[in-house]
C-alpha cells in the first residue's frame, strides 16, 4: 500500500486484547482507513482514522488487512 | 460524599477540566499519557460538596495498559449511584471518542459529556449541532473550552441533572454503527485548504522531513536551555550571591571568630583568607549556591522548553522516529516520554513508564533511565565544572551515556525473557498552548523542585560535613578505595562525593569541585554519578514501580555497568 493510499479494513488478525484496543480506537473491519507514511527498516506507520492519526507498529500493522479502494 | 470522575480518551483535557473544576493545579501536556496516577481534588456547586477524580485516559472499559487499568479498576470499585461520570470528549475527535461515551452510558453509570476544545473545532472546520447530538445520547451535552475557562459554569450547573442510565447493550460492531449514524447526524464539516500547521503536522510524521524537523527542534531546544540557563547564572544568581549574599557571610565568618566547629558546618573553610561558594563547602555558602545558582536556573530554562514541547504535541512525532531504535532495546517509541521527563528528574521520568504496556518493558525502561539519563541537577553540575574546561568533555559525557544505553539496552533486550509490545499511539495534533498554561505548568515544577530538592542539598552537607568532622567516613572510604583509586583512578576522597550522591547528585559533584581533580578524573567522575546509584529518591520510586527482585536486579546491573564503565574509561581511552 503507498502513501496516501486508501483501504477498507477486512481482518484484524490478532489476539483479542490486541483487537479490542484497535477496536476502540476506531479499526474493525469494514472501516476505511489512509495510510500516511511508513518509515524504513521495519519502522511504524501512521495511518489516519477518522479525524485521527495513529502510529502503529510494523509487526501490528502487519495483521491488519486491508482492500485498497 | 458523591464522587465525581472524570473520564475520557487520552489526552483530551481531562487534567485541565480538573484543575478548572477544583483549582488544584496538575500537570497537563499534549500526549496521551500525561496523567499516571489517580489526581483528587475538590468542588463545591450549591450546597453539595464533590470529591473530584482525575484518572488516566481509556479508549474503552477494557483496559490494555497499567495506567488504564487503574481507571476501570476504581469505576468499579465504587457503587454506580454514588458516582457522576464527567465523560470529556474531544469535539475535533467526536467519532473516536463516543465509542467510550456509549460505553459509559451502556454501563448504567451517570454520565455528563463534556465536549472539550470547541475553540479548536472552528479552525479545523467542524461544526456539531451540540443540542441534537444531546437528544440523541440522551444524557446532557456542555461544549467548553477547559483551557480559556469557557463553559465550565455551565458544566458544574448542569452536574445535577447527570441520572443513571439504562440503555441496552450494544456488540462493538453495533456501538460503531452507532456512533457513525450519531456522528452522520449531528457534524457538518466544511472542507477548507491545508494551513501552515496542517502541513507540518503531515512533514513530521514522514520519515525525511520527520527527521529533519526532530534535530532541528532537538538541537534549538538543547541550545535555548544552555542559552537560558547561562543568562540566568550570569545575569542573575552570580551577581545575587557575590554582591550581596557573600558580604553577610563574610560577616559572620568573622563573627565566629573564622574557625571553629560552627564556623566549619555554617561556612566551611576558607579558601585563600576568603568564602568560596563554590569550595567552601557550608551548609550556608556551597549548599544555596549550588542549589540555587547552578541548578535552579537549569531547572527553570528545562522546565520551559519541555513544556513547550510537551504541549506543542511534538513528542509523540519523535516517539514515531525513535521507535525504530528503542526497539532494539526492547522498548518501543513511546518510552521517549519517561525519558526525556527523566532527564529533567529520574523520579517522574520512571513513574512514567507506567504508560508503557509489558512489565518487562517497563524493567528495561526504569533501568536504563535510571542508568544512562543524567538529571538536570546533575546536568547542571557537568556544565559548570567540565563545561567551564571545553564543551568537547561535555558531550563527550553524553557520548559514553547515550553508548551505555546502546549496550545495555541491546543485552537487556536479548537476555530478558518475556515480550516487548508493539507501537500504537495517537498523533495528536499541534497546539498553540496558552502562555498562562505554560507558566502555571513551569511554576508548578520549579516549586516542587525547591520545596523538595533544596532541604535534602541542606541536610546532605550538614551531613557531610558533620560526618567529616567526626572521621565517619573513613571506614566506607578505606573499604572502596580500591576499587576508586585501582579501577577508576579517582583519588579516594572521591568515595564520600560518590557515595553522597546516593543524596543528591549535585552535592555529589559539588564535593568533587574541591578536590583538585584533572580533566581525566573530572570526566570519570562526572560519568561515575549518572551511572552508579540514582539517588534515594530514586531508589524509593524503583522500588514501588519495580517490586524488591526487580530492585535487586536493577542495582546489581547498576553497580556492574559502572565498575565496567569507570574502568574501561579510565584505562581504555586517553585524554
Amino acid at each position: 500500500m503507498k502513501e496516501d493510499q486508501k483501504g477498507v479494513v477486512c481482518e484484524v488478525s490478532a489476539g483479542s486484547s490486541l483487537k479490542n484496543r484497535l477496536l476502540s480506537m476506531g479499526i474493525y473491519p469494514g472501516r476505511e482507513i489512509t495510510k500516511l507514511s511508513h518509515f524504513a527498516l521495519r519502522g511504524p506507520v501512521a495511518i489516519r482514522v477518522g479525524r485521527s492519526v495513529l502510529a502503529i507498529g510494523h509487526g501490528m500493522a502487519g495483521k491488519i488487512t486491508l482492500e485498497v479502494v | 460524599m458523591k464522587k465525581i470522575f472524570l473520564l475520557g480518551n487520552p489526552n483530551v483535557g481531562k487534567s485541565v477540566v480538573f484543575s478548572r473544576l477544583t483549582g488544584v493545579r496538575v500537570i497537563a501536556s499534549n500526549y496521551p499519557g500525561t496523567t499516571i496516577e489517580v489526581d483528587k481534588g475538590y468542588l463545591k456547586a450549591g450546597t453539595d460538596q464533590f470529591e473530584v477524580v482525575d484518572l488516566p485516559g481509556t479508549y474503552s472499559l477494557e483496559p490494555t495498559s497499567k495506567a488504564e487499568e487503574v481507571t476501570v479498576r476504581l469505576l468499579k470499585e465504587n457503587s454506580k449511584e454514588d458516582i457522576t461520570v464527567i465523560n470529556i470528549v474531544d469535539a475535533t475527535n467526536l467519532e473516536r471518542n463516543l465509542y467510550l461515551t456509549l460505553q459509559l452510558i451502556e454501563e448504567g453509570y451517570s454520565v455528563i459529556v463534556c465536549l472539550n476544545m470547541c475553540d479548536d473545532t472552528k479552525h479545523r472546520g467542524i461544526n456539531i449541532d451540540v443540542d441534537k447530538l444531546e437528544k440523541l445520547l440522551t444524557v446532557p451535552v456542555i461544549s467548553t473550552c477547559a483551557v480559556t475557562g469557557v463553559g465550565i459554569k455551565f458544566l458544574i450547573q448542569r452536574l445535577k441533572e447527570a441520572k443513571l442510565n439504562a440503555r441496552k447493550e450494544l456488540s462493538h460492531q453495533q456501538r460503531w454503527q452507532e456512533i457513525g449514524e450519531i456522528v452522520e447526524s449531528v457534524q457538518q464539516l466544511t472542507h477548507r485548504h491545508h494551513n501552515l500547521r496542517e502541513i507540518l503536522e503531515d512533514a513530521s510524521i514522514r520519515p525525511f522531513t520527520g527527521m529533519l524537523i526532530s534535530v532541528l527542534v532537538i538541537f534549538t531546544s538543547f541550545k535555548v536551555v544552555r542559552f537560558i540557563g547561562e543568562w540566568l547564572i550570569t545575569n542573575i544568581c552570580d551577581p545575587f550571591f557575590f554582591n550581596y549574599y557573600q558580604p553577610v557571610l563574610e560577616k559572620l565568618s568573622l563573627s565566629l571568630g573564622r574557625e571553629g566547629f560552627w564556623h566549619h558546618l555554617l561556612i566551611g573553610d576558607l579558601i585563600n583568607g576568603g568564602i568560596d561558594f563554590k569550595q567552601s563547602l557550608g551548609v550556608l555558602t556551597t549548599a544555596p549556591y549550588i542549589e540555587f545558582a547552578m541548578v535552579l536556573p537549569y531547572i527553570v530554562s528545562f522546565y520551559f522548553i519541555l513544556s513547550i514541547l510537551e504541549d506543542v504535541g511534538f513528542i509523540p512525532r519523535l516517539a514515531m522516529l525513535l521507535d525504530n531504535l528503542l526497539h532494539r532495546l526492547g522498548l518501543h517509541g513511546f518510552a521517549i516520554i519517561p525519558v526525556l521527563l527523566g532527564f529533567g528528574c529520574n523520579v517522574p521520568g520512571i513513574l512514567s513508564t507506567r504508560i508503557l504496556e509489558s512489565k518487562r518493558e517497563r524493567f528495561i525502561a526504569s533501568t536504563l533511565i535510571s542508568i544512562g539519563i543524567p538529571c538536570v541537577p546533575l546536568q547542571a553540575m557537568i556544565f559548570g565544572i567540565l563545561g567551564k574546561i571545553s564543551g568537547l568533555y561535555v558531550a563527550g559525557v553524553y557520548l559514553v551515556l547515550f553508548s551505555i544505553w546502546l549496550v545495555l539496552g541491546s543485552i537487556l533486550n536479548r537476555t530478558l525473557k518475556g515480550y516487548s509490545p508493539e507501537f500504537l499511539v495517537e498523533i495528536p495534533p499541534y497546539r498553540l498552548p496558552p502562555l498562562s498554561v505554560l507558566f502555571h505548568k513551569l511554576f508548578f515544577r520549579i516549586k516542587a523542585f525547591i520545596f523538595e530538592a533544596a532541604p535534602v542539598v541542606l541536610l546532605g552537607v550538614l551531613l557531610v560535613n558533620l560526618f567529616l568532622t567526626f572521621g565517619l567516613f573513613n571506614l566506607i572510604t578505606n573499604i572502596f578505595s580500591p576499587i576508586v583509586k585501582g579501577l577508576f583512578g579517582l583519588p579516594k576522597e572521591a568515595v564520600v562525593a560518590l557515595a553522597i550522591g546516593f543524596f543528591r547528585k549535585e552535592v555529589a559533584v559539588g564535593l568533587l569541585m574541591p578536590l583538585g581533580l584533572n580533566v581525566k578524573q573530572l570526566f570519570i567522575a562526572s560519568v561515575l554519578l549518572a551511572v552508579s546509584f540514582p539517588c534515594i529518591a530514586t531508589f524509593v520510586v524503583l522500588l514501588r514501580e519495580l517490586g524488591l527482585r526487580g530492585v535487586i536486579k536493577a542495582t546489581a546491573i547498576m553497580a556492574a555497568t559502572a565498575i565496567i564503565v569507570g574502568t574501561i574509561l579510565n584505562f581504555g581511552i586517553r585524554y
